[in-house]
């Protein structure tokens, strides 16, 4: 495959564009662009590191290795998932639902992949596992995270309508059942639109990477297809996982709603 | 209107239907009551006394110790739905969780659904209406009816008659007082001595800070 190398120089014209972008900013005073150069300054350093730290991965080879990358990428996610909702469970509960959820979410669709579809040679070749279980934990951490964000915010601000049902003698999954509904269905809206757009109104990424990188068109499409299947199975489960045990987590052994276990967090920047 | 206080229950209904020993909460000190089949006790006090707190601990909405019974059967002996459905309390500002009354009645099209809703001086066609359009007091009419579908043994009401005019709060007052004749127990949060004295065979006045 015929890849051209980009220099530093490349990316140097691209900066151009986001300084321009800065520059717009401040004489419209919009207050975006300390974000703007913080973010792009942030992303320049991160994907370095990460290229230079999979280029020693992918020469290491070692199962050991590989494992340990993907703990990390899995930790990181879920903390992730665990922080963006409003609300919080006591006692660092969101962490118990990311980690058990991204992490189950993300490696059993990953291995599948490998095993079945992709299958490299050894199958854990990090060169086809580590972008693999990025991916997927991209698609995992936005459903996930959108699902439990939904079903907090909705938990509580409908907490006098679920008790109403509750009172009269229904049971808790039945008082809970429409809020977890349209939460899973929130978590999985964006890989739906994902799904939809794709080929028509963005080529994805994995697609741009590979035919920029050489590849046929319709081998890239193939991959391409592939992965979106894996995103959505993925962030479907992740999605009706973390909702589904959330919603284990504000009800207790006498189908009582325990929102008292959660507590707002300080409002973070988008 | 018979404004005499109401005679004793029935001696033929159940003795003892709901009994309640040392029930507490971090919010709420001991208390205890027996009620018997076809009683009324009237629940007094000022704002922030705890009768709420109390009402939510009977019904098992939150969590407490102590000891609870209905007709004999522990609290604990049964799910908390089926314990609900048989005590159940009605908020003070009632929630819904379907557009219409309709979706929240078990049996909307039923003779003694209707009958209750003419009784109230509901129209029928409010079963149908979207539920923000109804005023404060037609939804706490028929939350009433909605409590009383569920043919509860006990009912724990929170100021049921809060948002009511006079003529509609006599009208759920002959409404209940024919339940407790038929054996229903109703544990009554009011803060009006009138009312007290024209429903409640006996009164409980919470008087203490809350704990």
């Amino acid at each position: 495959m015929n890849v051209i190398t980009l220099h530093a120089s490349d990316l140097a014209l691209a900066a151009l564009l986001v300084l321009a972008n800065a520059g717009v900013s401040m004489a419209l005073k919009l207050q975006v662009h300390r974000q703007m150069l913080w973010a792009a300054a942030r992303m320049v350093v991160q994907l370095l590191l990460v290229g230079l730290v999979l280029r020693l991965v992918f020469r290491a080879g070692s199962p050991a290795v590989t494992v340990a990358v993907a703990l990390l990428m899995i930790a990181a996610a879920a903390r992730e998932v665990a922080a963006r909702p409003d609300w919080r469970l006591r006692g660092g509960g969101n962490y118990g639902i990311a980690a058990l959820t991204v992490g189950v979410c993300s490696v059993a669709t990953v291995v599948l992949a490998l095993l079945t579809a992709i299958r490299p040679q050894p199958w854990h070749d990090p060169r086809y596992a580590i972008p693999l279980l990025g991916i997927v934990l991209g698609s995992v951490l936005n459903c996930a995270s959108l699902g439990l964000d939904g079903f907090f915010e909705s938990v509580t601000s409908r907490r006098a309508a679920i008790e109403a049902q509750l009172a009269l003698g229904h049971p808790m999954r039945e008082a809970l059942s429409a809020l977890t509904r349209a939460s899973i269905r929130r978590g999985v809206i964006p890989i739906v639109n994902q799904m939809s757009a794709a080929g028509l109104i963005t080529l994805p990424g994995t697609m741009t990477g590979q035919l920029l990188a050489g590849m046929d068109p319709l081998e890239s499409a193939k991959y391409q297809i592939l992965l979106l299947l894996l995103l959505a199975g993925a962030g479907g489960l992740a999605a009706g996982g973390a909702v589904l045990l959330a919603a284990r987590r504000v009800t207790d052994e006498r189908q009582r709603l325990r929102t008292q276990r959660l507590v707002r967090a300080g409002r973070r920047l988008p | 209107m018979n404004l005499a206080p109401p005679a004793s229950p029935d001696t033929t209904l159940p003795k003892h239907r709901l009994r309640v020993r040392g029930l507490q909460s971090a919010h709420a000190r001991p208390f205890d009551l027996q009620l018997d089949g076809g009683e009324c006790v009237v629940l007094m006090g000022r704002s922030g006394s705890g009768k709420t707190v109390l009402l939510r601990l009977i019904a098992d909405l939150d969590p407490g110790s102590g000891h609870v019974t209905l007709d004999g059967c522990p609290r604990e002996a049964m799910p908390a739905p089926a314990w609900r459905r048989q005590v159940i309390y009605q908020a003070a500002e009632p929630a819904w969780w379907a557009p219409t009354v309709r979706e929240h009645l078990p049996a909307p099209d039923s003779p003694q659904t209707l009958q209750g809703i003419a009784r109230l001086g509901l129209g029928p066609a409010l079963l149908d209406a979207d539920l923000t359009r109804l005023s404060t007091g037609e939804r706490q009419r028929f939350a009433l009816l909605r409590s009383l579908a569920q043919r509860p043994a006990v009912l724990l009401l929170d100021e049921p008659t809060a948002a009511l005019d006079a003529a509609s709060t006599q009208a759920c007052e002959a409404l209940l007082r024919d339940e407790l004749a038929r054996g229903l127990a109703v544990l009554w949060v009011t803060h009006s001595p009138e009312q007290a004295q024209r429903v409640g065979h006996r009164r409980i006045v919470l008087d203490r800070a809350p704990a």
